[in-house]
C-alpha cells in the first residue's frame, strides 16, 4: 500500500485505504513542510479570524491601526525636528523622513508582540487538535501586515500633502518589508517556543521593542553614527531595514553601506535557531500547554 | 496491514514527566536558579526544552498509558471505558496526533475527525455564521464542503435566528448546540469522540447520540469515551476497559467490559472512601477528610463549618479549585460555591500542597431541611479533577429560626429562606 500520511485531507470523499497514517515517536518531523501544506487552508482561516476580530469594530481597529504611528511621528518631529533641531538630508521634509522609519518599526515590532504570545494564547486549539504550530505565529501575523499595509496607505497621503514623491526606488520596497517579516519572525519564533514552557518569556517582548527603539535609526539618522561604530551597530537588523525603507521611499537619502550586512546576518541566523527551536519543541506543546 | 483493520494499535505507551518532590520551574528564571547542575548542562537541557533536567533530575516519569495493543475493524464502534485518569484522553489524543507517543506505532487505515471538545477556537466575536466556517475549518472540513453543509448545519442547531448575531450574546445551551452541529456534519471514516456528550441539555444529547448513530449505522469505525455507559450502550457493540495506562479488559464484546467496570467502580461510589482520588493534566488532588466541624442547628450562631482537608498539586501554572455542590432532598441543585470565591484564595491561587480549609454555610439564608453537599474540585476553567456528583458527600441538616419567635421552626415554602430586612418608612 502506498504510503500517505495524512489525517484530515480537506474536501476528500472517504476513500478507503487512500489516506493511511502511521504515528510513531519522532514521526510528525519527517513529514513536515508537507504537512504544513495540507493544513493551508487553516491557516488562512485562522488568519481571516484574526484579522475579522480585529477591525470588527472597524473604527476601533483601522482607527488604531492609523493613530499610533501618526501619534509617534508628531512627538518626534516635534522633539526631534523642532525641539533638538535634527538635521534632515536631502530637503526631504523631516514629517516624511521619520513617518518612513516608523513603519518598518512599528511593523516588527507588532509582529514580535503578536507572534510570540500566539502559541501560549492558542493552548485550547493545541491540546484538543492536531495541526502543525507553526500556523499560529503567521496567521496572527496577518493582522501585522494589514495594518502596515493601513500605514503604508497614510504615507501615501502625507507624501501627497507635503508634494514629495518616490523615485523608481520605491520598486524595491517589497524587498525591505520582506526583510523586516524575516527580522521579526526568527526571535517571535523562538519567544513563541519558549513561552509555552516558560511564561516569563513574555516579558523579554517589551523589553526588546523599548530597547530596539533607541538603537534603531528611528528618530534620528543614521549619519550621527561615528564611521568607528557602524560595524556594531550595524549588527542591529533593523538598520538595515529601516535604512531600506528610507532609501526607497526617500529617494535614496539614507545610510545604506557595507557595514549593514552584519545585521543580514542576524536576520539568518535568528531565523534559522527560532525555526530550529520551533521545529524541535513543538510536538511536545499539547503536552506542557 | 488488513484492509478490514481501521486502527491497529501495537505496544503504546507514553509517558509524561511530572514534577518529583520540587515544584517544576514553570519559569525561565526559576529554571536557571534551581539548584542542581551545572550551567552549562542547565542551559543543554533547556535547549531540548526540558524544565526537568535543567533544575537537576528532579523529575518523575508518568506512565500515562503502558503498552496498549488493540485492533479496531473496519466499521465497528468501540466504546472506551475507564476511571478518571486511566489514559483514555491520552489515547485519543494520540490516535489524533496531538501529542507523540513515547513508545509503541499506531497505524490508521482511512481519513481520522477528532472532536476532543466540543466548539474548538470558537470566536466570542464572531457570528454564529463565522464560527461555523472557522469551527469546521479546525475539525479539517474544507470550505467547500462547509458551504455545502451549512443550512443543514444551522437547521440542526436551531440557532437559525440568531445566525447572524456574535455568539457571546449566545446563551450557553445554543453555543453548544451550534459548535455540536458543526461537528455532527463531519464526514470521516474514522471518529474519535471523547467525552462531548456531558454538555448540552438532555434532549440535545439525544439528537447527537442519534446523530452519532447514524454515522457508525452508515458503516464508519467510532471510538467513543464517555461516561455515560447508557450512551456508551446505545452505539458501541465492542468495548476496551483501560485501567491505570494499561488494557484491563481487551478490546471485546462490550457487555462483558461494562460488567467488569462496574464491579470495580462500586467502592468507590459508594459511600466516602478516603483518600478520595482527583487526577487530570493539570494536577492531582487528595481528599483526606470532608466533615462538618460544628453544627450550630438550633443555636444561635448563623453558620455551619465544613472542613476540607488534603493535599493538592499543581502540574502547571494553573491554580487547582476546591467547592461544593450543595443539593436539596429533592435533588434540587440549589448553589455552588468555590473556594476562590474568597479572595484570600484568589490571592493564594487557589490550594496547593498540604491544604486545610474551612467553609461556612450562611443559615440565614439556606430553607430548613436536610441537603446533600457534595465535594467538587478543578483545575481553574481548565478541567474537572472530581466532577461534579462523583465526590465526597455529606448530609447537612438544617433547623433553624426564622426569626425571633419560636413558633415557626417548620421550613418555610420556597426554595430558599433568606433573612430579609423589613424597614417600616
Ligand atoms: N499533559 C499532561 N502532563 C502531565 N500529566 C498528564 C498530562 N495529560 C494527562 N496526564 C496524566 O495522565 C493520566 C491519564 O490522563 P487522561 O488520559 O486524561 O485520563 P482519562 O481521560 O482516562 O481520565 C492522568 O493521571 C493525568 O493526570
Ligand atoms: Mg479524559
Amino acid at each position: 500500500m502506498p504510503e500517505s500520511t495524512s489525517t484530515l485531507e480537506n474536501g476528500a470523499k472517504p476513500h478507503p485505504g487512500r489516506h493511511f497514517t502511521i504515528i510513531e515517536p519522532g514521526r510528525t518531523a519527517s513529514n513536515y513542510w508537507r504537512d504544513l501544506w495540507r493544513f493551508r487552508e487553516l491557516f488562512l482561516v485562522l488568519a481571516w479570524r484574526d484579522v475579522t476580530v480585529r477591525y470588527k469594530q472597524s473604527i476601533i481597529g483601522v482607527g488604531w491601526a492609523l493613530i499610533r504611528p501618526l501619534l509617534t511621528m508628531v512627538v518626534f518631529t516635534v522633539i526631534f525636528g523642532r525641539i533638538a533641531g535634527l538635521p534632515s538630508p536631502g530637503g526631504v521634509p523631516y514629517t516624511i523622513m521619520v513617518f518612513a522609519a516608523m513603519l518598518p518599526w512599528f511593523l516588527f515590532s507588532s509582529l514580535l508582540g503578536d507572534a510570540s504570545g500566539s502559541v501560549a494564547g492558542a493552548g485550547g486549539m493545541i491540546s484538543k487538535i492536531y495541526y502543525p504550530r507553526l500556523i499560529n505565529p503567521f496567521a496572527k501575523s496577518i493582522v501585522s501586515l494589514i495594518d502596515f499595509s493601513i500605514s503604508l496607505a497614510l504615507l501615501a497621503v502625507l507624501m501627497v500633502a507635503y508634494a514629495f514623491a518616490p523615485d523608481w526606488r520605491v520598486l524595491f520596497l517589497p524587498v525591505f518589508i520582506l526583510l523586516a517579516v524575516a527580522a521579526a519572525m526568527g526571535p517571535a519564533l523562538l519567544l513563541a517556543a519558549l513561552n509555552v514552557r516558560y511564561r516569563d518569556f513574555r516579558f523579554i517582548v517589551p523589553f526588546i521593542i523599548q530597547f530596539g527603539l533607541y538603537v534603531s535609526p528611528v528618530g534620528f539618522s543614521s549619519a550621527v553614527v561615528p564611521e568607528a561604530w557602524r560595524w556594531v551597530y550595524g549588527l542591529n537588523p533593523l538598520v538595515a531595514v529601516i535604512e531600506g525603507f528610507r532609501w526607497c521611499l526617500l529617494r535614496g537619502e539614507a545610510q545604506l553601506g557595507l557595514w549593514v550586512l552584519p545585521g543580514l546576518g542576524v536576520v539568518a541566523l535568528m531565523m534559522w535557531a527560532g525555526l530550529a527551536y520551533f521545529k524541535r519543541t513543538e510536538r511536545t506543546f499539547a503536552d506542557v500547554i | 496491514m488488513n484492509s478490514d483493520v481501521a486502527i491497529s494499535v501495537e505496544n503504546l505507551s507514553k509517558v509524561y514527566r511530572i514534577m518529583g518532590a520540587t515544584k517544576p520551574p514553570d519559569t525561565f528564571r526559576d529554571a536557571l536558579v534551581g539548584a542542581g547542575a551545572s550551567f552549562g548542562k542547565k542551559l543543554a537541557a533547556l535547549a531540548k526544552g526540558d524544565a526537568y533536567a535543567a533544575i537537576g533530575g528532579d523529575m518523575e516519569d508518568f506512565w500515562a498509558l503502558k503498552d496498549v495493543s488493540f485492533e479496531v475493524k473496519r466499521g465497528e464502534a468501540v466504546g472506551v471505558i475507564g476511571r478518571n485518569g486511566a489514559g483514555k484522553s491520552t489515547l485519543l489524543k494520540i490516535l489524533s496526533r496531538i501529542t507523540e507517543p513515547t513508545e509503541g506505532r499506531v497505524r490508521i487505515n482511512g481519513r481520522v475527525a477528532s472532536l476532543l471538545e466540543v466548539g474548538t477556537g470558537f470566536h466570542d466575536e464572531l457570528t454564529g455564521r463565522e464560527n461555523i466556517f472557522l469551527n469546521g475549518a479546525i475539525l479539517g472540513m474544507s470550505r467547500a464542503e462547509i458551504r455545502a453543509k451549512f443550512d443543514e448545519i444551522v437547521a440542526f442547531s436551531g440557532v437559525e435566528k440568531f445566525i447572524d448575531t456574535p455568539v457571546k450574546r449566545y446563551s450557553s445551551g445554543m453555543r453548544v448546540r451550534l459548535a455540536f452541529a458543526v461537528a455532527a456534519h463531519l464526514e470521516p471514516e474514522i471518529l474519535i469522540v471523547d467525552e462531548v456528550l456531558a454538555v448540552g441539555d438532555a434532549e440535545f444529547q439525544k439528537k447527537c447520540l442519534g446523530k452519532m448513530q447514524d454515522v457508525s449505522g452508515e458503516g464508519r469505525t467510532v471510538f467513543f469515551v464517555s461516561h455515560n455507559l447508557s450512551a456508551v450502550k446505545r452505539l458501541c457493540s465492542s468495548g476496551i476497559l483501560l485501567s491505570n495506562g494499561a488494557v484491563r479488559v481487551p478490546l471485546g464484546h462490550l457487555g462483558n467490559v461494562i460488567d467488569v467496570y462496574q464491579a470495580e467502580m462500586k467502592p468507590a461510589s459508594e459511600g466516602n472512601d478516603f483518600p478520595y482520588l482527583g487526577d487530570n493534566e493539570f494536577g492531582s488532588i487528595e481528599i483526606w477528610c470532608f466533615e462538618i466541624v460544628r453544627s450550630s442547628n438550633s443555636d444561635s450562631s448563623d453558620a455551619d463549618i465544613l472542613q476540607i482537608k488534603g493535599l493538592a498539586k499543581r502540574k502547571k501554572s494553573t491554580p487547582i479549585n476546591v467547592g461544593v455542590d450543595v443539593f436539596t432532598a429533592d435533588g434540587e441543585h440549589l448553589l455552588r460555591s468555590m473556594c476562590t470565591d474568597s479572595q484570600e484564595f484568589i490571592d493564594s491561587n487557589g490550594v496547593e500542597g498540604d491544604f486545610h480549609i474551612k467553609l461556612s454555610m450562611p443559615l440565614n439564608l439556606i430553607n430548613n431541611g436536610s441537603y446533600k453537599v457534595r465535594l467538587i474540585s478543578s483545575a481553574h476553567q481548565a478541567g474537572w479533577l472530581i466532577p461534579p456528583g462523583e465526590g465526597p458527600a455529606l448530609t447537612l441538616w438544617v433547623d433553624r429560626l426564622f426569626n425571633v419567635s419560636p413558633y415557626w421552626t417548620r421550613a418555610r415554602p420556597g426554595l430558599i429562606a433568606p433573612q430579609l430586612s423589613w424597614l417600616d418608612s
